[in-house]
């Protein structure tokens, strides 16, 4: 971002009016937290910037309308597209774009009524819940029933698409769904694919990537894993990605849960009278390898 | 004659960026805002429909402004008022309240005298508007 200001005699320093905006902490934070994930990150400061120049722009007098910012993200399960709705909130609230910061998160079944009449005062209301900040809709393509087409959906849906286009600079709308139904479902309601400016894509993380995560979520419980304990995972994550119904991060997290679970029972019948802070706190390749996954190896071998 | 009552009533009608700053603060301190209509200007009359719930969870002014055009657009030939409830402890109670709506002629009120017992003189206001039924009072 080494653009310079507009207008001839006037200057304007991008990197300082960068750093009074407040983003820069959130985006590091993201960069930080985050594992993996480039094209999002990516993304992400693609559009920080968009806004910071459209700023500037502003400051200059220039006309600038502000961009259209609804976005679509997709991707496997568990692949942190919640996680980056609520930092994206943050970031678009420090942008000076919404003006709360807060994030709404909804499913059909909070849009969509039981009953005629019953949808749109629904969908109004969450709608009035989320002026200001960000609507988070997960799963989204549930909005539309194909096989039903006197489905309450599309009542919601045609409210959605109203606010999204008259009230652009009040909220900003992100969808997220897996990829291929979220395809669908812009394919049948072509109203949205042209209104959502954003289509970012959740790649699924690498093996390595789902190591370092898990070593992140065991930090913040203050535990740590044994050197063979570590081996074990990476030889888990492989085994698992194997598995149907993998859950990228999320399968990571309920692993690690039940790690826990083992370690804390090991634990408890070891009946240890001098238990130290040390075994308290580390995980051991035993409390890995017990794991369903593994044993099923061993069946099917 | 204008209607008086209610916070702002001496000034000039408020605009819809005024009445969003009002609102906000409204929000800020937690209160929740609510929305009512009528037909009865009548000072006494404390009675006024409820256009939807009071807003407890909305964190946004455009959130209210949004119902508050939706009434408009039913009711915009009424009353509408806009109050906001502070429910912390040692108040409970309605902190603010200012109509953003009027009907486009207020007709005002007539005296009204009666003769009581022993000649005595009793009066009483009653609008014009309400010489009509409920809902065709503004039309």
């Amino acid at each position: 971002m080494s653009e310079a200001g507009g207008a001839t005699a006037a200057k304007i320093n991008l990197a300082e009016e960068f750093a009074q905006s407040g983003v820069g902490p959130v985006l590091k934070q993201l960069d930080d937290e985050l594992i993996g994930l480039a094209p999002v990150k990516r993304r992400i400061r693609e559009v920080a910037a968009l806004l910071l120049v459209a700023r500037v722009r502003s400051k200059f007098g220039l006309a600038s309308q502000p961009p259209t910012l609804h976005m679509s993200f997709t991707g496997n399960p568990g692949t942190g597209k919640t996680t980056v709705a609520t930092r994206m909130a943050e970031i678009l609230h420090r942008l000076g774009y919404i003006r709360r910061g807060h994030l709404v998160s909804v499913t059909r079944d909070d849009l969509v009524g039981q009953y005629i009449g019953h949808t749109a005062p629904k969908t109004k209301e969450v709608l009035k819940k989320a002026m200001g900040g960000v609507l988070f809709i997960d799963e989204a393509y549930y909005l539309y029933r194909q096989e039903n087409e006197r489905d309450y959906g599309q009542e919601s849906i045609e409210i959605l698409l109203q606010v999204m286009e008259n009230n652009r600079d009040d909220l900003v709308v992100i969808l997220a769904g897996y990829a291929d139904k979220m395809d669908r479902f812009f394919r049948s309601n072509p109203g949205f694919r042209s209104r959502v400016a954003h289509h970012i894509d959740f790649p699924d993380y690498t093996d390595d990537d789902l190591l370092a995560i898990a070593g992140k979520m065991l930090g913040s419980l203050n535990t740590k894993l044994s050197d063979g304990a570590k081996q074990a995972l990476a030889e888990y994550i492989t085994l698992r990605r194997a598995q149907p119904l993998f859950a990228n991060a999320r399968s990571i997290r309920n692993a690690l849960d039940r790690a826990r679970l083992r370690q804390a029972n090991r634990l408890f019948s070891a009946q240890d009278p001098e238990l130290t802070l040390d075994a308290l706190t580390t995980i051991e390749a035993e409390d890995i390898r017990q794991s369903r996954v593994f044993q099923q190896r061993e069946n099917g071998a | 004659m204008r209607i008086t009552q209610g916070c702002f009533s001496f000034l000039p009608d408020l605009t819809d960026d005024q009445i969003l700053t009002q609102v906000q603060y409204c929000l800020d301190n937690g209160w929740a805002v609510n929305l009512e209509f009528t037909d009865d200007p009548h000072p006494r009359n404390t009675f006024w429909e409820m256009w939807g719930l009071p807003m407890f969870d909305v964190h946004d002014a455009k959130g209210v402004l949004m119902e508050l055009n939706a009434c408009r657009k039913v009711y915009g030939d009424r009353y509408i008022r806009l109050s906001a409830f502070d429910s912390s402890h040692g108040w409970e109670s309605v902190r603010i309240s200012f109509i953003d709506n009027r009907p486009k002629n207020e007709e005002g009120f007539r005296l009204e005298r009666t003769e009581a017992q022993s000649r005595v003189q009793r009066y009483a206001t009653r609008a014009y508007a309400t010489d009509r039924p409920e809902g065709k009072r503004y039309t």
